[in-house]
């Protein structure tokens, strides 16, 4: 579905009772969805059946290391939060996923590979921050030479119901780093919900074949121009009502320029090495590879879990370890996300999520981090120049 | 595998609670399949019978609290190929080293009628401040899979599936939204050793440190955003003062906030 490009002609006006239909139709499609829940006050990504399993009239604000979720009883709007702690990347790319396993058959040895995945999964909710996500784990695991058969299955298997954001919140930056707040494709459907006193309703948008096919049979209505302008009034708003911005000129240069020339130690303190980060942010994929055996020796099996190279472990090599300071962690990360990335990938490793700014359990924030890598460099070559003056 | 000789497993006890070795019998399905493939050579808990080392394996519960178990470990460890301390008692020195931070005859004269009858070390400590100690075990108590898992990797000659890293990732990796930053609940998990499961945050309570301090554990950014959440000095040394007390970078903070 990734391929099409997404036929704009085809946008409607839906209202909510309508969207029930558009569910009973992805799961007569053979789809287990995954959308939106509330769970302990936070919206995480969780198996749903209905348009009932959905949070209504829940918002969320989300600050450095802080987010709470709000119900309003008279708000009926069904996507006025962003993205909380879950991404799809825990459906795609799953923490623990057996690869294979070994029997000690009669002396000899019977590899039994894992099927791979072939559940219908459909994302329901995903923001446009996570399909640029998905994007990004496409290129790095569907892209290169060496290819990742159980995510490439996956995700042949997925069908996406995006919704764009209206409501940023107070960590994103997905206008810096051009991910949002309207996806841009991607999508075999989207929406864009208009809520207010007075009316409420969505924009349809089909991107795909499959997209168009879902929505047959449920009730919808061409998109008149009031309306689409309605919608737009509120995507432009959104855009300039991020919480948080990254300044991206030169940004990688920025990265290399600061890598060994500045001092690292301020983050370094704070960095508690948790991986909070790491594991909440929707494109980190790091992962490493666990044998266990049972206790009589006749079965081998292998698992990817993921891993995070804020953990001694992951950097250890024969001899020592060679990141052994969060500081040195913290910085081997954001070198990769914001630098090493592009060169890798050719693309930031960040979708402006802001997913590491809440869920740090310090509130570390990677776009005041890039601020004060700047003025520390501009410091390091005052000095420079005062010295050889 | 067929193993013709099976490893001699002891287990042993210091001063604990007997909490990690009974996580032993405790195993459930897998009980019978380490009987079958070790030797239970000495395991009070379970069985009277002794048999003589030396040891192929040996598991150490418990803190050195006494002079005669200051020497009573060196003669296990002279008697084990291998020596697996388990639990925080034998990795940290328990609970019972809180002791550390006081003068033990205080106590001595409060608790007993006799005090002169009490023969205590000044300091409870662990296993490694004695004696060579080939892997640490933790929790208060151990995680019984874990256990298993240490069997299953010493009988096949592995590296053990037991990470070092925090009990937040073990949180991620369920799925847990983080009991912090959610709903502004103290939790020592940053800090923290997995291996647990992550069972508090997982019922909304916040870690309580039962596996000790991780590898390069940043207690003191930890304590800045306790103290920000409105946790008292009393109530921050007392969250590092617990099962693990006596665990080095446990220690150092509550004893950094004592002084403030």
């Amino acid at each position: 579905m990734n391929q099409e490009k997404p036929d704009t002609n085809n946008i409607f006006v839906i209202k909510k009772d309508s969207l029930a239909g558009l569910f009973e139709n992805i799961t007569k499609a053979g789809y287990e969805m995954i959308g939106p829940k509330l769970k302990d006050g936070t919206i995480c990504l969780d198996k749903i059946t209905s348009l009932d399993d959905l949070p209504v009239g829940i918002t969320d604000n989300q600050e450095p290391a802080q987010y709470r979720t709000k119900q309003s009883k008279s708000d009926t709007s069904l996507f006025s939060y962003v993205v909380g702690p879950h991404s799809p990347k825990r459906y795609v790319f799953p923490p623990r996923h057996q690869l294979w396993q070994i029997n000690r058959v009669n002396g000899d040895q019977q590899i039994i590979a894992q099927p791979l995945p072939k559940t219908k999964l459909a994302f329901i909710g995903i923001r446009p921050c996570d399909l640029a996500a998905l994007k990004i784990t496409d290129r790095v695991f569907k892209g290169g030479k060496y290819t990742d058969a159980h995510y490439t299955e996956g995700r042949a298997n997925n069908f996406i119901l995006a919704v764009n954001c209206v409501k940023p919140g107070g960590t994103c930056f997905c206008t810096s780093v051009g991910t949002g707040p309207k996806a841009k494709g991607d999508f075999d459907l989207c929406l864009t919900e208009v809520y207010s006193e007075a009316e409420h309703f969505f924009i349809l948008e089909t991107g795909t074949k499959l997209g168009s096919k879902m929505i047959s049979g449920v009730t919808t209505k061409p998109a008149s121009k009031a309306k689409l302008k309605q919608a737009d009034k509120l995507l432009k708003a959104a855009e300039k009502n991020m919480g948080r911005q990254l300044e991206t000129d030169n940004l990688q240069q920025l990265i290399y320029d600061g890598a060994n020339r500045v001092n690292w130690e301020e983050v370094g303190l704070k960095c508690l090495s948790c991986t909070n980060c790491t594991m909440v942010c929707p494109t980190c994929f790091c992962t490493s590879l666990e044998d266990t055996t049972d206790l009589r020796g006749t079965t081998a099996v292998r698992t990817r879990v993921w891993d995070s190279c804020f953990n001694e472990d992951y950097s250890y090599m024969h001899g020592g370890n060679v990141r052994s300071s969060s500081r040195a962690r913290y910085r081997h990360w954001i070198s990769h996300k914001l630098a090493g990335w592009v060169d890798q990938f050719g693309t930031l490793g960040c979708v402006g999520c802001g997913r590491c700014i809440t869920w740090c359990p310090v509130g570390i924030d990677i776009t005041e981090e890039v601020v004060s890598l700047k003025k520390r460099i501009a410091t390091k070559k005052a000095e420079a120049t005062a010295k050889e003056r | 595998m067929s193993r013709s000789i099976r490893p001699k497993l002891a287990v042993w006890k210091f001063a604990s609670c007997d909490g990690c070795q009974l996580s032993l019998l405790d195993v459930e399905d897998a009980l019978l399949e380490v009987a079958a493939v070790v030797d239970i050579a000495n395991f009070p808990e379970a069985s009277r019978a002794v048999v003589k080392g030396p040891y192929d394996l040996s598991l150490v519960e418990g803190s050195i609290t006494t002079p005669h178990d200051a020497e009573r470990i060196h003669r296990i460890r002279r008697q084990s190929k291998t020596l697996v301390t388990i639990g925080a008692c034998a990795t940290s020195g328990g609970i019972q080293a809180l002791r550390n931070y006081k003068n033990v005859d205080d106590f001595v004269s409060i608790v007993y009628a006799h005090p002169e009858y009490i023969s205590t070390l000044e300091k409870s400590t662990p296993i490694r401040d004695h004696v060579k100690v080939d892997f640490e075990l933790r929790g208060c108590p151990i995680n019984k899979m874990q256990l298993v898992e240490l069997l299953s990797a010493y009988l096949n000659n592995r590296k053990p599936n037991i990470r070092s890293h925090s009990v937040c990732m073990e949180c991620k990796l369920k799925g847990t939204a983080c009991v912090m930053v959610a709903q502004g609940i103290p939790c020592l998990g940053p800090v923290t050793h997995a291996g647990c499961e992550a069972i508090c945050p997982s019922f909304n309570r916040g870690c309580y440190g039962c596996f000790g301090p991780k590898e390069s554990p940043n207690c003191s950014s930890l304590s800045s955003r306790w103290t920000d959440l409105d946790v008292s000095k009393d109530d921050l040394i007392r969250a590092y003062r617990s099962f693990n007390a006596g665990s080095e970078s446990f220690r150092r903070e509550s004893e950094f906030h004592e002084k403030l």
